[in-house]
Formats: C-alpha cells, sequence, structure tokens
C-alpha cells in the first residue's frame, strides 16, 4: 500500500528508476573495490576501456552481448506466459547439439548462408525439445517449471559431456569436442560492420548471430504485442482466471510459450559454437543463460530494454575480465561479485528506492 | 464555540492526465453523522476518497481534520489522524485469522505474545461496544463476506479510527447482511464516529445516511439533507436528467427452447455440491431469472454453463445439442456471450488496455485479424464504437482498464458480450457497482436483446432487478430449485423461497 500505488510518469519508471539503481550498483562495487585497497576511479576507467576502448573490445562486448540477447528473450517469453523458465542454460547448452550437428553434417557441402538457416533450426529445435519436458509436467501435471528446469540444467549438462566425451571426440585428442567445423559449419564475423564505424574487429568473435539476435528481438516484439498468440500469453500471465473465462487452453499455451522460450534459448549456441570457436565445447554456455534472467528483469521483459541491458551486462563481462588482468588484485570472482551487486539492485531490489522517488516526485511536482 | 466539522475539504482538484477527475470540490461534515456519497459512474467518488486516504495527492486544495489543516501523504498519515477505509475489494489476509488481520502492521512491539494479548482484549471491548461479533480466531477465507468486511471496519477501529470511509460497501452483501452492516454503522455513529458512505442505491441512503452530496463529472454540484430530498430529486441531480427507475418491456414472446439444463450437478475443487440436480429450460425471446441469496450455487451454475466448470453429472443442450464438458471458446462459437459476476478476476485482465478487453474471448474471430496477427486498428475501432454507443468514460481505448472507475469496467464487459449479438447470454449480477443512468442502459439491452428472440439467463441477488426484468423466476436455494415464479409474485413469497422456507 502506501507509495506502491502512486502512479509514476513512464519516464521515472523506465529512466530514472533503472539509471538509479544501476548508480547504487555501481557505488557499492566501488566500496568494495576501495576496500581491498585499489582506486576505484581507476577499476571503472578500466573496465569501461576494457569494454568499449578499441574496436576488439567493443566486438568482444557485443559478442557477449548477443548471448545475453538470447538467453534474455527466452526468459522473457515464457515469463509473458506467467512462467519462470530458470532452465535457459541448459537448454542452451542442448542447443548447442542442435546447432553442431548441422555444422558438421553439412560444412563440406554448402557455404555458411545455407548452413545458416538449418542451424537456427537445429538449435531452436534442441532448445526446445530440452524445455519440452518441463512444459509438459507443468501444463498436465503441475509440477512447478522452476523446479524442473534447475533439473534439466543439470541433466542437461551430464548428458553433453557424456557425448562430448564418448561420442563427439575426435579419435585421438585429449579435449571432449568435436571436430572444427569447416568455414561452411561458421558464422563469418562482422568485421565489415565494424569498419562501417572505422573501427577494427581483430580476433574478437563478433559475428552474424548479432543480427540474428536483432531479428529475433523483432519477431518476440511481434509475438508478444501483435500476434494472437501473444495475447493468449499475456492474458495467462496476467490472470489465470482470465484465461479460464475466455477459453485460452493452459496446457497448450503452457507448453507452446515453453517451446518458444526454449528455442531461443538453443539458438545462443550459434553465437560461440558457430561464431567463436567453430566447434562444440563443453560449458560454452558459460552461465548465459542465467545472465538471461537478470537481462530480462532488468528489460522488464521488452525486446528493446533486453537490448540495453544485455549490452550492460556484455559491458560488465569484457571490462571485468579485462579489469582482473589489469587490477591483479582484483580477481575474476571480484568481478563476479559485482556482477551480482548490479542484478541485486537492478532486478531484485528494482523497487527500493520507489517510495522515495515518489516522495521526491511529489514535493517538485507541487502535490 | 461550535466544534469544528470532522471534515473539511476545500477546493480539492486531482487529474490524471487529460481526466479531470475532481474539479474545486468542497465537502464538509459533521462529526458524528453518516454522509452518503453519489454519483455516475466516473464522476470522481473513489478518486476524492483515495485523496482522503493518501492513495493519490491533490493537485490542488486543502484538507481539514477537526478544523486542522493537514497534508496526507500516504495511508499511514491517514491512519495516524484517525481516518480508515474500508476497500471493497477487501485487503485481508485470507489464510490469517480475524485477530492476525486486524494486528497485522500495528503489532506493537516485537513480542508478539503481548501484542496478541492486548489485541484480544481490544477486539472484545470493540466488539461489546459496537456489536461488531466475529470470531477473533476464525480463518479469514472461511468466513462469509459479510463478516470479512467487519474484520475490515474492525481493522480500522482498532487503528483508532475517528472517520470511518466505506467504497460501496454492500455491492457484495445479501440483503440480510446490509442491514447488519447499517445497524452497525448506526451505532458507531452514535459513538460519535464520522461515517462517509458511497453507493450507488439510493434506497440505502435515504434508509441511513443524514446528509448527502452529489457529484457529476468531477464536480461536487450538491449537498442535501436527506430527510428534506427524494429518491426522484437525488437521480435528477446524479445524472442531469429525469431517470426512468422502472424496465419498461412489453410482453415476452417466447419461441423454442435454446438452452436446456438437466439433472446439471456441480462440486466445487472441496468436492462440496454445490448445485444439486437442478433443471430448467430457457426460450428464445425470454428472460429467466434466477434468484437467491448469493451462494446458493448461482456462480457455480453459471460457470458450469459458460464451460468454466466441469459439471459432475447431468446434461445442458444447446439448440438440442449436448454441450457439457465444452470449453468456452467453443460455447462462444455456438453463440453463448457470458457476463461473468466478478469483472476483476474473469471478464477483465485489468492490467490491459481498454480496446484488449474489448475482444477477450473474441480475440481468435478473423476479424480481428486473419492468420496469427492481430489487426490492432480493427480492434481499436472497434473498442472506439463501443465506447460511443455505451457512453463508457473516459473515451480512450488505449487507458489502461485497472483506471477506469469500476462502473466502466463493467460497462466494457456488457458491451463486448451484447455487440457480439449472440444467440444466447448468461448474465451473472449485470449491474453491480454501476450508477442508476447506467443501469437503466443495461436493462434496456437486455430487454431488447430478448425482444430480438434471443435466450436470456439472468442471475442477480438483486430482487428488483430479477423481479424487473424476468419473464420467469426461478428460486435457488442450497443448491437446488426451490420453486418457480411470476414476476409479479410478492417480494414476500419470492423471500421466503430464497430462505428456503418453502
Ligand atoms: N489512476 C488513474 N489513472 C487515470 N485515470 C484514472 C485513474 N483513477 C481514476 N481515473 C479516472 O478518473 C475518473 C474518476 O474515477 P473514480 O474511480 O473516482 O470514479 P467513481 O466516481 O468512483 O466511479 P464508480 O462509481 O464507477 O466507482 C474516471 O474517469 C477514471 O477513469
Ligand atoms: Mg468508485
Amino acid at each position: 500500500m502506501s507509495t506502491a500505488s502512486v502512479p509514476l510518469p513512464n519516464w521515472i519508471s523506465y529512466g530514472v528508476l533503472p539509471v538509479l539503481n544501476l548508480l547504487v550498483a555501481f557505488f557499492i562495487s566501488g566500496l568494495v573495490v576501495w576496500s581491498i585497497g585499489e582506486n576505484p576511479f581507476q577499476a571503472l576507467k578500466l573496465l569501461i576501456e576494457g569494454a568499449l576502448g578499441r574496436g576488439e573490445a567493443i566486438g568482444f562486448t557485443l559478442f557477449y552481448t548477443t548471448s545475453f540477447i538470447f538467453t534474455g528473450l527466452s526468459v522473457a517469453v515464457a515469463f509473458h506466459a506467467g512462467l519462470f523458465n530458470i532452465g535457459s542454460e541448459g537448454q542452451a547448452y542442448v542447443g548447442g547439439l542442435g546447432a553442431a550437428l548441422v555444422a558438421l553434417a553439412l560444412d563440406h557441402y554448402v557455404p555458411w548462408y545455407v548452413t545458416m538457416p538449418f542451424a537456427v533450426i537445429g538449435a531452436a529445435l534442441f532448445g526446445a525439445a530440452w524445455a519440452f519436458i518441463p512444459a509438459w509436467l507443468q501444463a498436465k501435471r503441475g509440477s512447478h517449471v522452476v523446479i524442473t528446469t534447475i533439473m534439466f540444467n543439470f541433466i542437461a549438462a551430464a548428458l553433453m559431456v557424456y557425448l562430448l566425451v564418448n561420442v563427439f571426440i575426435v579419435p585421438g585428442k585429449m579435449a571432449p569436442e568435436t571436430r572444427t567445423f569447416l568455414p561452411g559449419g561458421q558464422l563469418p564475423k562482422l568485421d565489415w560492420l565494424m569498419a562501417l564505424f572505422g573501427m577494427k574487429l581483430g580476433p574478437a568473435p563478433f559475428n552474424v548471430s548479432f543480427i540474428i539476435a536483432l531479428v529475433m528481438c523483432y519477431l518476440v516484439w511481434l509475438l508478444i504485442w501483435r500476434s494472437k498468440l501473444g495475447y493468449e500469453m499475456r492474458t495467462l500471465g496476467i490472470s489465470p482466471s482470465a484465461a479460464v473465462y475466455a477459453g485460452i487452453p493452459y496446457s497448450r499455451t503452457v507448453i507452446i510459450a515453453m517451446l518458444i522460450s526454449g528455442g531461443l534459448a538453443g539458438m545462443m549456441a550459434l553465437n560461440p559454437v558457430m561464431g567463436a570457436s567453430a566447434r562444440l565445447q563443453v560449458e560454452f554456455v558459460a552461465g548465459a543463460g542465467f545472465v538471461g534472467i537478470a537481462v530480462s528483469l532488468m528489460g522488464r521483459s521488452h525486446p528493446l530494454g533486453i537490448v540495453f541491458a544485455a549490452f550492460l551486462f556484455g559491458i560488465l563481462y569484457q571490462g571485468g575480465a579485462d579489469l582482473s588482468f589489469e587490477m591483479p588484485n582484483i580477481t575474476r570472482e571480484m568481478i563476479v561479485v559485482i556482477q551480482g551487486l548490479v542484478i541485486l539492485f537492478a532486478g531484485a531490489l528494482e523497487y527500493m528506492f520507489r517510495p522515495a522517488v515518489v516522495r521526491i516526485y511529489q514535493t517538485l511536482s507541487g502535490k | 464555540m461550535t466544534p469544528h466539522p470532522a471534515i473539511e475539504l476545500a477546493g480539492i482538484d486531482k487529474s490524471f492526465g487529460a481526466v479531470h477527475a475532481n474539479k474545486n470540490i468542497n465537502l464538509t461534515v459533521a462529526k458524528g453523522s453518516i454522509h452518503g456519497i453519489i454519483g455516475e459512474n466516473g464522476a470522481g467518488k473513489s478518486t476524492l476518497m483515495s485523496i482522503l486516504y493518501g492513495f493519490y495527492q491533490a493537485d490542488r486544495g486543502e484538507i481539514r481534520i477537526d478544523g486542522k489543516p493537514i497534508t496526507i501523504r500516504d495511508s499511514q498519515t491517514a491512519i495516524a489522524s484517525g481516518i480508515g477505509m474500508v476497500h471493497q475489494h477487501f485487503m485481508l489476509v485470507e489464510n490469517f485469522t480475524v485477530l492476525e488481520n486486524v494486528m497485522l502492521g500495528a503489532e506493537g512491539g516485537q513480542l508478539l505474545a503481548k501484542g496478541v494479548a492486548g489485541a484480544r482484549k481490544e477486539l472484545k471491548r470493540l466488539e461489546a461496544e459496537y456489536g461488531l461479533d466475529v470470531d477473533p480466531d476464525a480463518i479469514i477465507e472461511e468466513l462469509p463476506v459479510g463478516k470479512q468486511q467487519r474484520v475490515e471496519i474492525l481493522k480500522a477501529l482498532y487503528r483508532g479510527a475517528e472517520i470511518l470511509i466505506l467504497d460501496e460497501p454492500t455491492g457484495v452483501l445479501t440483503p440480510a447482511e446490509a442491514d447488519h452492516l447499517f445497524r452497525i454503522l448506526k451505532v458507531l455513529r452514535d459513538q460519535g464516529k464520522t461515517i462517509l458512505l458511497i453507493t450507488h442505491k439510493l434506497r440505502e441512503i435515504m434508509a441511513i445516511t443524514d446528509e448527502v452530496s452529489v457529484m457529476r463529472r468531477g464536480e461536487m454540484v450538491a449537498t442535501r439533507k436527506t430527510a428534506e430530498t427524494t429518491v426522484e430529486e437525488l437521480a435528477e441531480l446524479m445524472v442531469g436528467r429525469r431517470v426512468l427507475l422502472r424496465v419498461e418491456k412489453g410482453e415476452a414472446q417466447p419461441g423454442k427452447v435454446l438452452l436446456s439444463v438437466k439433472n446439471l450437478t456441480v462440486k466445487d475443487s472441496r468436492g462440496v455440491t454445490m448445485v444439486d440436480d437442478v433443471s430448467f429450460d430457457v426460450r428464445e425471446g425470454e428472460i429467466l431469472g434466477i434468484a437467491g441469496v448469493a451462494g446458493n450455487g448461482q456462480s457455480e451454475l453459471l460457470e458450469a454453463i459458460a464451460g468454466i466448470r466441469k459439471p459432475t453429472s447431468g446434461e445442458i443442450l444447446i439448440d438440442g445439442q449436448p454441450v457439457a464438458g465444452l470449453d468456452p471458446a467453443r460455447l462462444r462459437e455456438l453463440g453463448l456471450a457470458h457476463i461473468p459476476e466478478d469483472r476483476h478476476h474473469m471478464g477483465l485482465v485489468l492490467k490491459f488496455e481498454e480496446y484488449e478487453n474489448s475482444v477477450l474471448g473474441y480475440h481468435r474471430d478473423p476479424r480481428y485479424g486473419r492468420g496469427a496477427l492481430l489487426d490492432l486498428d480493427a480492434i481499436r475501432k472497434d473498442a472506439e464504437e463501443k465506447i460511443a454507443k455505451y457512453d463508457i468514460r473516459p473515451p480512450n481505448p488505449r487507458l489502461k482498464t485497472a483506471n477506469f472507475s469500476g462502473g466502466n469496467q463493467q460497462k466494457i464487459v456488457v458491451a463486448r458480450e451484447i455487440e457480439r449479438d449472440p444467440k444466447m447470454l448468461i448474465i451473472g449480477q449485470p449491474t453491480r457497482g454501476v450508477d442508476i443512468g447506467a443501469i437503466e442502459f443495461i436493462h434496456r439491452r437486455i430487454v431488447e436483446m430478448r425482444d430480438a428472440q434471443k435466450a436470456v439467463l439472468l442471475v442477480s441477488v438483486e430482487l428488483d432487478e430479477i423481479r424487473s426484468l424476468s419473464d420467469r423466476i426461478i428460486v435457488m436455494f442450497a443448491g437446488k430449485v426451490v420453486g418457480e415464479a411470476t414476476p409479479d409474485a410478492g417480494e414476500q413469497a419470492l423471500g421466503m423461497m430464497m430462505a428456503g422456507a418453502v
């Protein structure tokens, strides 16, 4: 009650509040950096430079951004239907299998742009398939999707290690990974795009999947706000009883929403598997699925917000890696703490400052 | 020196964007009186009360309580100034006991045990003083609505309220519960409390208020001593024209049976039989009214017919075709439209914009978009037409539905279902929370549906509404049909049946 019900203009809800949350997260991170005896302003400068300083840095930042857009969209789509999909991590992992199988099958015969659409479909299908069982259990048996998708993350990890170690491994090699794809199974880098801005990409793995991610943003927007299915998903997500009244079938809508969510998570694999390393490796998802939860929360489940939030986390990932390299006192774990703080303030505590902002707004607008 | 009035509002002004909800409102409420506030849907009554209770801040104007000007920033300030509010949608924790709910947020210290003992004593005292009897250890969700409302009143009094605001308190009550509420309010007044009562039922205004103020389109247009005014005058002040307080309709021309219910039994989620072996027919061109005290199975019956709840046994036939167990989407295709009792949980998605709700349940219709996409232009145009035809205010299809006043929300649902031109219409509480002008309008629409040879099934706890609209009446009690009557049956006779005494 009290201030929670007071309406605020959009520019405050979607502009001032997120920025404020972000500033506080940075401020506390600054305190942490200061407490271990480093200069927080220096650290911030290194972080920004590391993420945006040169063409190569930007290339890495955008590479991470791409992965986070996919997983952020994945979480958002399920969320609109009232489902909390914690399983993007596992769905992306299995999606990699779909992408790799297509690449391995076609790279000898056709150029990349022929492989690409099949790889997109393969990754999406495998990701969706991994989401299907939790979806079915939720729809038909009422097993909570949060629990089942977490369990499926573990199963995915075990399954993929098994497959890579026992099935896909190149005979005679130690590393549990597939053979390297030929160019016909790789997604080319976007160095021409960087060149347009007068920058050099260098070895950074920024690739065509970024464009696929942006296309998916548009398609998700179309799905959620312009399609009949999206309308049904939103109705179900906001008011399950109104959905019953409107004759919106619960099971079907839940399952489809989860399949789309899983499909989007699966497509994330295109970026590291076909765009960067050109082979399927263990643990290539590296937490991007979980970052997707934060990205979706911060981006308010809107594709545009997700792009911004994904970019922010891209900066934190890339800049953070650089920072821990330049300031050995700030370890990799430290960076994880800082990312955690951003998630905490921007996602979980998003309403913490609202009452105060409401007061200030009321005072300033003379009410 | 005369005592200060309990409440003085001076020049209160409030806008929501383009909507000017309160315009320069002045209001004086004497201490120890019951003051009624009436007005059309969207006139700004709830907004004014929300300002007094600190939900909204006025853009301009002054609030004086007991002569002292105060700024009410939020509900805490309101409570500290002795203002309590009973919301139409109760703000109770369903699985807490009465005592726990009353204490919530006013526990008095870190240790619960001490507070509990104190609260129990205080509750006893309030009960004795005002006749507000509820078992302190009862669980909220097991209490009937009337008692839940009493808990809301107790909550306010426990926090030391001297002024009590009730926004449409009787909309959800049975007549007996409403009578009981009024007895409580009178006791409260006689003990010196001040009461502000919003209602659409002029009968209630005449029965218990001392003074009544009328709002129209954001303005306070008149204040009268209740003893010196009449229902007709109030109605005219509210709407700005004369209102027909009776339904005009000709003879029904019933045709063939369209909707037929045979030996229908429905159990609720706990396995309790709510509808027990019910049978009836509705013909085209007639309105069949189901009378009964709320909670006697009418809601479950409607939900079963609408496909929302699976019947346990029995048959439902549309045009002779069995339809029991079909889903609501399929039933809509067969020409069944449903105005649900509970607009907030079923009929509307409150977070949607108005136009999105104007197609709820019909969103798959090709006229709102071929293929997979919605044709938003077509939907908005359609919504605008309904808004114009049903005088939904404000006339903005892009406004969030939650921001429409209660009565206008109801009109959104009614417009959607009637404008589909269905073959059968089943209606639960069509005019709950709707102003008299709009009641007249909705009633006329329902009669028009009948005259267009549609089959209409009407459930209402308002006996007046049932009697003035129906061509035939059946009475439900404890899940069974206990009798059938014609609309000219006396109120007494119907009342006896509704109480299960026949
Ligand atoms: N938060 C809001 N944002 C925008 N408009 C609002 C908001 N709250 C109320 N309104 C508008 O202000 C006007 C007054 O609404 P209010 O709820 O006070 O009416 P009311 O007199 O209580 O009507 P009813 O009898 O139907 O409950 C309406 O036009 C309504 O749509
Ligand atoms: Mg109201």
